[in-house]
């Protein structure tokens, strides 16, 4: 067997003997769902006194995925002690010495856990949907409606990539308890507050969150002047990704362990 | 086989390691001996590629160890206690290991039979006591079968009977032909394990010698004679020649292994003698003598706020050496 596929199977067996996992992600798919089905019922009883704008805007696959926000915190938390868990505990130095290739290590330590967060992310985002859809009656949108099966999807892909992101965050700042001081209260309160603020609305929606996010909606509100798409803005995320991963692996590479 | 060559780590201005080059070989245990802070834990880290040297190089069977496929199988490592995740079981801990080297899961069934954890393979280890803890490490060492052992400071921490226990187990593997290398800042305790010693002090290669010539060259033999008429002797052996070393002290002691010809100048000389005993210093103070001028942290025996002490023999060595 190559090493590649022993070290899957090896951080196979270490991301399912950890209770951490079964808690962040069951967390993440319950908050998220219960959350959008408290959010769509709400959205329901309040429909009848929107302004004609608000009518129009209004965005019945979006908000079953209004969770989304607080759920991810869980995926956060999830990404975070698969890779930060190793330095805390000093496992990492047994890994390493079982694993030198420290690429091939960190790389399918991550394989693992994306696949992982996915299916979980694709299990979040179909019940979120359906269960929202569901609290919204005759409001509610259909799975075969244009671009709800996109958002759909892109739910799933939305919460897995804040999951590798965090992955990423992680193994530059080598600590569970940093990674989460600087994560948690980013994609909590300083993206939204940065994309919502006018003065720096215009980096702020160019932020991983902001931009993936944006996959999500169907209905575009009135006025929107984004200047990328559903599939742009989870392109956007995906090099954000894709920059925390290069700069988790240089920093893996460089240090001492 | 373990090749050292010019091995030097260098943390800013600190030098923990300073042009190491030795060869620990197959067959013996190799003890690795300095006081805390030399620069052992470092040198064992560079072995398994966990901290990149400054400068040199390190060699495991002539290959660095990260070209070693299924590394594991030939280098097996303890590594400081609990380098483990503790909400994971012990069986799960040396599984994750085992599949990552190819080794059947099999094997972790006899390791953990062979430490003694059976038991409790199932238990997370985070309830585990400093002795289970060394046992697992060890478990994890012996899980690919390999040629070469490194223990880093095996017995910290257990009790006398763990102690035993890893002492033969080290001495059976090195029996079987293995390579073992055991670090420790306890002098005794190497002298029951190991055969052979390389000792380093400041990063710094002290001595690369067997233990039997270790102790040759180290220790200092000396005689120490008690006797009621201490003047008649210092004149019988000032007139054939025999320096005392101090002859102001009570108890008078001679440098050399001259304890019969003392003993047969004093009968000639009829001086009655209530003590004359060969005394070999022990390897603790040879070790000691020979890292002197290399711990990094000096206790004094004054008071505190008294004058500076010359350093000299009194002072206790070893009392604030440095964890490392």
């Amino acid at each position: 067997m190559s090493t590649a596929a022993q070290v899957v199977r090896s951080e196979w067996t270490k991301i399912r003997s950890v209770a951490s996992t079964v808690w962040t992600l069951s967390l993440a798919l319950v908050v998220t769902v219960a959350l959008g089905m408290l959010i769509s019922a709400l959205a329901k009883n309040e429909f009848g006194g929107m302004g004609v704008r608000d009518r129009l805007s209004f965005d019945p696959t979006f908000i079953s995925f209004a969770g989304t926000g607080l759920g991810q915190l869980a995926m956060i938390v999830f990404g975070v002690l698969v890779v930060a868990n190793e330095y805390s505990t000093g496992m990492i130095r047994t890994s390493l010495a079982a694993v030198p290739q420290r690429g091939t290590f960190l790389f399918s330590k991550i394989a693992v856990a994306t696949v992982l967060a996915l299916v979980v992310g694709m299990a979040t985002s179909v019940l979120a949907f359906f269960l929202g859809q569901a609290m919204l009656g005759d409001l509610g949108a259909s799975i075969g409606d244009p671009g709800v099966l996109r958002a759909v999807v892109g739910g799933g892909l939305y919460m897995t990539l804040i999951a590798v992101f965090s992955m990423g965050v992680a193994a530059m700042l080598r600590s569970p308890m940093l990674s989460l001081a600087v994560l948690m209260p980013f994609f909590f309160l300083i993206s939204n507050i940065l994309a919502n603020v006018s003065a720096t609305e215009k980096i702020g929606r160019f932020l991983p969150d902001q931009a993936g996010s944006r996959v999500m909606e169907v209905v575009t509100p009135i006025g929107d002047d984004t200047p990328y798409g559903p599939w742009g803005g989870l392109g956007i995320m995906v090099l954000w990704v894709i920059a925390a991963l290069a700069g988790g692996y240089a920093v893996l590479k460089r240090r001492d362990a | 086989m373990i090749e050292l060559e010019g091995l030097t780590k260098r943390y800013g201005e600190k030098v923990a390691v300073n042009d190491l080059t030795c060869t620990v070989r197959p067959g013996v245990i190799t003890g690795f001996l300095g006081p805390n802070g030399a620069g052992k834990s470092t040198t064992m880290r560079m072995v398994l590629g966990l901290d990149r040297p400054t400068a040199g190089d390190v060699r495991i069977d002539g290959r660095h160890y990260d070209r070693l496929k299924d590394p594991l199988t030939y280098v097996g490592a303890l590594l400081e206690a609990k380098a483990w995740h503790g909400g994971r079981s012990a069986y799960n801990h040396l599984l994750c290991l085992a599949q990552s080297n190819g080794i059947p899961a099999r094997r972790v069934r006899e390791v953990l039979d062979t430490v003694g954890l059976t038991a409790v393979a199932r238990k997370k280890t985070k309830g585990f006591s400093l002795g289970m803890g060394q046992r697992l490490g060890i478990a994890g060492a012996l899980l690919g079968d390999p040629r070469i052992l490194m223990f880093d400071e095996p017995v910290n921490g257990l009790d006398p009977e763990g102690i035993h226990w890893i002492r033969n187990l080290m001495k059976s593997l090195a029996a079987q032909g293995r390579t073992v290398f055991v670090s420790s800042h306890l002098m005794s305790e190497m002298a029951l394990t190991a055969d052979h010693l390389i000792v380093i002090g400041q990063g710094r290669l002290l001595a690369d010698s067997s233990m039997a010539d270790f102790i040759a060259q180290n220790s200092r033999s000396r005689v120490r004679i008690r006797t009621p008429q201490r003047e008649r002797l210092l004149d019988v052996l000032q007139g054939a020649g025999i320096t005392v070393v101090d002859p102001g002290a009570e108890v008078l002691e001679v440098d050399g292994d001259k304890s019969e010809a003392i003993g047969e100048l004093a009968a000639r000389y009829r001086v009655v003698l209530h003590e004359l005993s060969p005394q070999r210093s022990s390897l603790e103070e040879a070790f000691m003598r020979l890292t002197a001028g290399s711990v990094e942290y000096h206790a004094h025996d004054g008071p505190p706020s008294g004058p500076r002490e010359r350093p000299g023999p009194r002072q206790q060595w070893g009392s604030e050496w440095r964890k490392g």
